[in-house]
């Protein structure tokens, strides 16, 4: 039951929003209905419901498809980051307001919904619908409340992600075709037979869909304008979940599904990752935009999880399953420190700000923090995905790790630069009126500087949790 | 049969009833009892109970897929009475003779649907077309729309030559104008008039549900008629067409694969690209959705395409998710002042819940899951992907689809996120009761197709 839940709540809870008339009311209620879900995860977790991790229902029999929620180890996962994600999100970004808040907050539900499904989604034609389902809102999300350049941005990772969605839909309905019960459920899907050829250019189907809303290089574009355009909560929403998505799809259906032409072109996909990797590691470099350097860092971030997927070995996969979390959580802390210093000062340029750390010590641990978690400092949570990921290519090929591996010393530049820009050297007559952080912005940050450290030292439970799908999916090469 | 006779009989019902009523506005009443008496007439049909029930040698056949199909046709027309009845009457003088020719356009649509003899769909065919000439070029004061319907007429009656001659070519091949004699192998001497009649015929049904590349009259009429016909050509009667076109080859031509498939691709890819691309070039939404109805048409030629069982329930509910979502925007944009974009800027502000029914029109015609669009896509693609060839075709319309996203939201952009005053339209609440209905079928077809397709089954 669980699994329903976690999407009917805040699809239910969303809808109800838009009805809601005021702002104060509209966020409490939206607080409450994500923690709600959060509520039903953790329970779940911590009772070792394994019956509430699936659910079936009839829906479109006559075409085979059925509402199908299943969760394994790596979707458990990341509902449990989504579940957590959703409070924190609202409660960091509490102060800001926007306009006509009701439907704000209901589409950031409705997105939560969508998102949620698609961890779930153990049915080919429901997982599209889902996929397609998250998209919406936020293209409503960025366009409304985003920057000045929002239509336009928007638009171009509207169609982007539309494109490869579409694409995706051809290369499953071909599978359809395939399954002997003419059915999209997940096990039909994985039992198709297919030859060589089919496999490898329907693998490029699904993975330029899932390449896009990773993404990986070169289809990255659109992602540093529209972290930079929308508005910072839709911003978390992307780079903590939906690019989640990507990975998930891979590790879900791309991996099982084609597994020979995942090794046909593993060099393909590495490679691009890899240059991906230093490419947005050097252009993070040179930003001035706080928000444009996180999103370029985040594509680094992903580009390893991307590669990791592919080298297929333990360790690489043991890594990425850990990484989707711990990325989520500390891109979702420096997107709060980001919003919090912008709506102070109403800017995120580095070369406006600095010396903050004598205004707001309590706002500089806490950043700190995140961001030597986010250079993957050991003891950190990122750390441990990161070892894994990096042994794991270094299994596959030395030297894909060790070009890779520059994009470590990299991010330790950008980030360490970006600290002593933002937080040391001296005043200015802008950062001089800055004060420090209430309880309120402390507690969710809080929440994160501890899920860092937990994981940092404490990895077990995670591992024990996907050791299923990292079975599922060695087993599927041998 | 009851659909044919009593949309004929209510035709001369309607003109006979406008030299009694002197209102105006009682017309839109008259032809809305015609149509319901239209739908209990037709359900009757879908239950075997006729009026007449003679087939006439075999000329017509009864399948259920062709009345479910009219059931679509005539819910779309009661829509469109409700929706755009007030607008038939400020086109001219003479409402009730409007909607005479539309109730004979649609016994013209009934004889199209179930036709099992040439003859049958050529008159038909015409029947529903002699109407749309008049339509088109009823605002008489206006001189592109008379153009427009000269134009039409002109080039309409050309395609229906093409067609006699491609009738007269099969009858050549195989002496019959009976479907299930055309089935029967011709003679080997034969086979290339054989050939010749199917690439005639295909060419004039091309031309009327305005297929690449015998498109070129659609926009310029699809302009030039008043609004408010062209919302019920570009919906009710396009899909009229299509049923015809695909009860042709899959009755008769079916089993021939090969040749003429080839060409339907061709025709099909050729439709979508100059559908799609020419639409993102147009400053007025009229004639966008011109484009975008031949676009459109580009889908439902998959149908005819692939033809299979998947295929007919495709058009089916592409039918029904098309005709309902054109429909609803047409009858806002008739209200409209404005045609082009930048006239939708700001509208969400002062008329949120229009904004939001065209929002989910819009987004059925692109296709995004969640409303009738994306099942009507999704089940026209996958009839083609069943057939297991072709599949370079299936990918370009996908693209394509995605092209047609740049126009589509070009509008809810200007609606939601451009700053604009926002027109003043006269709208009344069971206007828009009336306009969320569309809004709550479109997505009910969304998320729940069976609801249509499983009558495909009962009855």
């Amino acid at each position: 039951m669980t699994a329903l839940l976690l999407i009917l709540v805040p699809l239910i809870g969303g809808l109800v929003t838009f009805f809601v008339k005021q702002e104060s009311q509209v966020k409490l209620w939206s607080f409450v209905v994500s923690l709600v879900t959060l509520v039903a995860m953790s329970v779940n977790l911590l009772m070792h419901d394994e019956a509430g991790r699936s659910f079936t229902a009839e829906w479109l029999p006559m075409l085979g498809s059925s509402f199908a929620l299943q969760m394994d180890g790596a979707s458990t996962l990341l509902c449990f980051l989504t579940a957590l994600c959703y409070p924190i999100i609202f409660a960091s970004t509490w102060k800001s307001s926007y306009a006509s808040p009701n439907s704000f907050y209901g589409l950031m539900l409705l997105a939560q919904a969508g998102i949620t499904g698609v961890f779930l989604a153990a049915d080919g034609l429901l997982f599209y619908f889902f996929w397609e389902l998250a998209l919406i809102p936020v293209y409503f999300l960025c366009s409304k409340w985003g920057g000045e350049k929002r239509i336009a941005v928007t638009f171009k990772f509207f169609i982007y992600t539309f494109i490869g969605s579409l694409l995706m839909l051809v290369g499953l309905l071909y599978m359809y075709y395939q399954t002997a019960d003419a059915s999209f459920s997940m096990q039909s899907l994985y039992a198709v037979k297919l030859s060589a050829e089919q496999q490898s250019w329907l693998f490029w189907l699904f993975f330029i869909a899932f390449a896009v809303k990773m993404p990986v290089f070169p289809f990255h574009t659109w992602q540093p304008d529209t972290y930079e355009q929308s508005p910072t909560a839709v911003t978390m929403v992307l780079s903590a979940l939906m690019v989640k998505m990507g990975l998930f799809a891979v590790i879900r259906w791309l991996l099982p599904l084609f597994p020979d032409a995942a090794v046909q072109y593993d060099n393909v996909v590495i490679g691009l990752s890899v240059i991906g990797m230093i490419y947005a590691s050097v252009l993070a470099m040179q930003q001035d935009d706080i928000k444009r350097l996180i999103a370029y860092s985040s594509i680094a971030h992903i580009g390893l999880m991307a590669a990791a997927l592919f080298v297929n070995n333990e360790s690489g996969l043991q890594g990425a399953m850990i990484q989707l979390f711990s990325h989520g959580v500390n891109v979702l802390g420096m997107w709060i420190v980001i919003e919090l210093i912008e709506r102070r000062f109403g800017t995120r340029k580095m070369s406006e700000l600095g010396g903050l750390a004598q205004k707001a010590p309590g706002l500089t641990i806490l950043l700190v923090i995140v961001a030597l978690a986010n250079v993957a400092l050991p003891l950190t949570n990122a750390f441990i995905g990161e070892f894994l990921m990096f042994n794991g290519l270094f299994k596959f090929n030395v030297w894909y790790a060790a070009v890779g591996g520059l994009s470590i010393i990299l991010s330790a530049i950008y980030t360490l630069r970006m600290i002593q820009k933002v937080f040391y050297g001296n005043e200015n007559t802008l950062t001089a009126t800055g004060e420090d952080i209430n309880w309120f912005e402390k507690a969710s940050l809080a929440v994160i500087v501890v899920a860092i450290f937990v994981m940092g030292v404490y990895p077990k439970p995670v591992f024990e949790l996907t050791t299923d799908t990292v079975t599922l999916i060695l087993g599927v090469f041998k | 049969m009851n659909l044919i006779l009593i949309s004929a009989i209510w035709g001369i019902v309607m003109m006979f009833s406008g030299l009694f009523l002197k209102s105006k506005s009682s017309a839109k009443t008259v032809a809305l009892i015609g149509s319901i008496a239209l739908l209990i007439g037709n359900f009757f049909d879908l239950s075997g109970k006729m009026i007449i029930d003679s087939n006439f040698n075999g000329m017509l056949q009864y399948e259920r897929f062709g009345l479910l199909f009219l059931t679509v046709l005539i819910l779309a027309l009661i829509m469109y009475i409700l929706l755009s009845g007030k607008e038939v009457e400020a086109v001219g003088n003479h409402p009730f003779e409007y909607f005479a020719l539309i109730f004979f356009v649609m016994s013209g649509a009934g004889l199209v649907a179930l036709f099992n003899n040439l003859l049958i769909l050529f008159i038909g065919i015409e029947i529903i077309s002699i109407p749309l000439y008049i339509l088109t070029g009823s605002d008489k004061r206006n001189l592109k729309s008379n153009e427009a319907a000269l134009k039409y007429f002109l080039m309409g009656s050309f395609s229906t030559g093409i067609m006699l001659m491609g009738i007269a070519f099969l009858y050549g091949a195989t002496g019959s104008f009976q479907l299930e004699q055309l089935m029967m192998q011709p003679q080997e001497d034969y086979k290339v008039f054989m050939l010749i009649g199917i690439v005639m015929i295909m060419v004039a049904l091309a031309f009327k549900v305005s297929a690449a590349p015998f498109h070129f009259w659609t926009p310029d009429v699809y302009d030039g008629a008043p609004t408010v016909f062209t919302s019920f050509m570009a919906t009710i009667v396009k899909a009229a067409v299509f049923i015809g076109f695909l009860n042709l080859f899959a009755n008769a031509f079916g089993n021939k694969t090969g040749n003429w498939q080839m060409t339907v691709a061709i025709i099909t890819a050729l439709t979508l690209f100059i559908g799609n691309i020419t639409a993102v070039y147009q400053q007025s939404v009229k004639r966008m959705l011109a484009y975008s109805s031949i676009a459109q048409a580009g889908f439902m030629m998959f149908s005819v395409f692939a033809i299979n069982d998947m295929a007919k329930q495709g058009l089916l509910l592409y039918a029904a998710a098309y005709c309902f979502a054109t429909i609803g925007i047409f009858a806002v944009l008739v209200k409209m002042k404005d045609y082009t974009f930048d006239g939708f800027n700001g509208l969400a502000k002062k008329q949120p819940l229009v904004a939001l029914v065209l929002t989910v029109c819009l987004l059925s015609l692109a296709g995004i899951p969640l409303t009738a669009g994306f099942f009507a896509k999704y089940f026209v693609l996958a009839a083609a992907v069943k057939t297991g060839t072709y599949l370079w075709l299936v990918i370009f319309a996908v693209v394509m689809a995605a092209v047609s996203v740049y126009y589509y939201f070009r509008i809810i952009q200007a609606m939601y996120f451009k700053e604009g005053e926002g027109q003043e339209m006269a709208i009344t609440t069971p206007f828009k009761a009336l306009l969320l209905t569309v809004a709550a079928v479109v997505i009910l077809l969304g998320v729940y197709p069976s609801l249509l397709l499983n009558w495909l089954t009962f009855f």
